[in-house]
């Protein structure tokens, strides 16, 4: 069994929701990141979501476009990336970390070469913000060879008939994109969100997670009314920014904020 | 073999997923999907629909000046001794470029869709000049993102937009060219989908846009193609077309892909020359990936992270190319060559002074490579080159160049 699947199923044996951080591999300094990942891990994140750098993020909002920059000016590539999962699972052998990026990095890499290195170093599941499930034929038989689980994300423009087919495809967990915009720039309606989850798990019994407008503590609590995982990353990642030149601060900076999201959504747990 | 993939080539790319054999395609994020089946639900069928083709025709004819002649260029044909050179006037056109073919089309294709408000991206100021001239005539709100290193050396075109009435909001991130203007443009697009009708200006960006631009622009191919069999009662040899992403290339050349006795040069920015990696040519000097919504030649390191390109000529300096071009490269129906900054410069300066004829520094590109074709040819032989924009909007370079200002 995967370990995203385990992962959702203890989840869901306790009543809990789970909670997702995304941090920009290599931001602002690569040395930094495994120390981070293993500090969300004790601040209460279930699974890892971990940025591949790329130039040109066209779905991300400034906060995260200016991670890649920190990254990139370190020359933080698809390998070191992984190279970073690698250590990381020298400590860490259950926490699932899902790659989230561009199409790019990993046609440069090949899809193949790719699958072989995720799998051996321990990548649980891929998110390629720029390749809709039409794209994805290739790249999933590839992945679904090395039991890597690919993402699709659900947005709130998708219709009923498009929502069916991309479930049809999905793995691991369904992230619903809960704002019309890139990552970090407005607020989410949780009302809506709920409407468009529950016509979702109409269509699959996969997880389903929520992102790109929760930015505290009280917005991931009313999402984990209605979500499996909540999904925070913009602000994380303004956190390590505001840190960036004193990295070695960090690992406790960063857990702080995610503490305070973990707090918000276990108060709301217990209340369910 | 080779004959019979260009008599079926206009039946086959591209397919029903926008693919050119492995390029084109449509790689954006999930919020977008629905809006690209919409567009090309739309286009589909109005580019079937009369009233909506007689209204592009009577725009085409009234408002854009077309169709826009041949000229020979007497002069420069003697000069340069060997085959007659022909002039696709598309700096004739209002705007002074190709790219009101496509933004009109767009434009009242948006009008149909009952969009209010066009965004656009801009390199050189062409496409978002022509872009605003349409919004303004049909009464839109419009917005075009141009890198703020674009705006510096295209000062004249970014007044012009403001004029027109549009709102240029200058892009900081990146390289701060064209590249990132689009980015920019598409971060506007997945916030504002419902509303909004992204007039994209070349023949990249997810399907349907390579081939509706294609579509659109395919219009100089078709009048320069009956044209000189009107005037030489015969097909050119050889075409000349620069590129950047493409439009006014694949414009002129689309409807001579099945005529396989045409050969097809593009021209692409060498900038400082392909050996120094500053250049903006993806096809001579670039590798396959995935950028802004396609699969094509892209300016990108071993890691598939975009590099900065270079061109004296802001219309080319962009580090992807339509997936077609990619195609037609790959299948070896088209050639594609590059052409330095210096080269070009000099071909404006040679075009300017024995023509009487201005030429853009993109189209200086094409200019320079029939300088070294040309001489290669017979004086039975006849090439023709897309002249795709007048150089009004370069007045600063080149003065620049040359150590005046003004």
């Amino acid at each position: 069994m995967s370990r995203i699947k385990q992962c959702f199923d203890k989840l869901k044996a306790d009543g809990q929701t789970a909670l997702i951080p995304y941090i920009t591999a290599g931001d602002p300094e690569p040395w930094v990141t495994v120390p981070i990942l293993h500090a969300l891990v004790s601040a209460g994140a279930d699974i890892i979501e971990l940025g591949i750098p790329f130039s040109d993020p066209m779905s991300d909002g400034p906060v995260i476009q200016k991670a890649c920059e920190r990254a990139l000016k370190n020359d933080v590539s698809l390998h070191h990336v992984l190279d970073m999962v690698n250590q990381f699972r020298q400590k860490d052998k259950h926490t699932p970390i899902v790659l989230m990026g561009y199409a790019n990095p990993l046609e440069a890499m090949g899809y193949q070469a790719f699958a072989e290195r995720a799998q051996q170093v321990g990548v649980d599941g891929i998110l390629t913000v720029d390749m809709p499930p039409e794209e994805s034929d290739e790249f999933l038989s590839i992945m679904d060879k090395h039991e890597i689980d690919i993402i699709f994300l659900v947005a709130p423009t998708t219709s009923i008939e498009r929502m069916d087919k991309i479930a049809k495809h999905a793995k691991g967990f369904i992230y619903y994109v809960s704002i019309k915009g890139v990552t970090g720039t407005a607020s989410l309606d949780v009302t809506e969100v709920a409407e468009k989850l529950s016509i979702l798990r109409s269509l699959t019994d996969l997880p389903l997670g929520v992102g790109f407008g929760i930015r505290n503590g009280a917005a991931a609590a009313a999402v984990s009314e209605v979500a499996d995982a909540v999904v925070v990353g913009s602000s994380l990642v303004n956190c390590i920014a505001d840190h960036a030149d004193k990295p070695e601060d960090l690992p406790a900076a960063v857990a702080n904020v995610l503490a305070e999201m973990r707090h918000a959504i276990n108060s709301r747990d217990m209340a369910k | 073999m080779a004959e019979q993939l260009d008599k079926d080539y206009y039946d086959t790319y591209p397919d029903d997923k926008g693919h050119f054999g492995p390029y084109g395609g449509r790689f954006v994020g999930e919020t977008l999907m629905e809006a690209l089946y919409a567009l090309e639900e739309a286009y589909n069928h109005y580019k079937n629909d009369p009233e909506f083709q007689a209204e592009m025709d009577k725009d085409l004819a009234d408002f854009v000046g077309r169709p826009s002649p041949i000229y020979l260029a007497e002069n420069w044909t003697r000069k340069l001794g060997g085959a007659r050179i022909f002039l696709k006037r598309e700096d004739l056109n209002h705007t002074g470029a190709h790219k009101i073919n496509n933004a009109l089309g767009q434009a009242l294709l948006a009008k149909r869709m009952g969009k209010k408000r066009i965004i656009a991206e801009t390199g050189a100021g062409q496409h978002g000049v022509a872009t605003a001239t349409v919004a303004a005539r049909l009464g839109m709100e419009c917005i075009v993102y141009m890198g703020a290193e674009d705006i510096q050396r295209q000062a004249q075109n970014v007044y012009r937009m403001k004029l027109l009435g549009t709102t240029v909001v200058p892009v900081e991130s990146g390289s701060r060219t064209l590249k990132d203007a689009l980015n920019e443009a598409l971060r506007d697009w997945v916030a504002n989908v419902d509303e909004t009708f992204y007039i994209i200006g070349t023949v990249a960006g997810p399907h349907p846009y390579p081939k509706m631009v294609r579509d659109f622009q395919a219009i100089i191919g078709r009048e320069a193609r009956n044209q000189i069999l009107k005037v030489t009662g015969r097909l050119p040899d050889a075409l000349i077309a620069c590129i950047g992403g493409g439009s006014n290339a694949i414009g002129l050349f689309h409807p001579f892909i099945a005529d396989t006795e045409v050969a097809m040069y593009g021209v692409e920015g060498a900038g400082y020359g392909i050996e120094t990696g500053k250049h903006s040519a993806p096809l001579s000097g670039g590798t396959p990936g995935v950028l802004h919504g396609n699969r094509t030649y892209l300016m990108q390191d071993k890691n598939g992270q975009i590099i900065e390109t270079h061109s004296i000529s802001a219309g080319l300096d962009y580090p992807g190319v339509g997936p077609e071009h990619a195609w037609l490269k790959d299948i070896g129906r088209a050639q594609y060559v590059s052409i330095t900054d210096d080269e070009a410069l000099q071909a404006f300066h040679e075009l300017t002074r024995t023509e009487g004829i201005i030429p853009a520094l993109e189209s200086s590109h094409a200019l320079a490579y029939a300088t070294k074709l040309a001489p290669t040819m017979s004086p039975d032989q006849i090439l023709l080159i897309n002249l795709s924009g007048r150089g009004d909007k370069d007045m600063h370079t080149v003065a620049a160049m040359a150590g005046l200002g003004f």
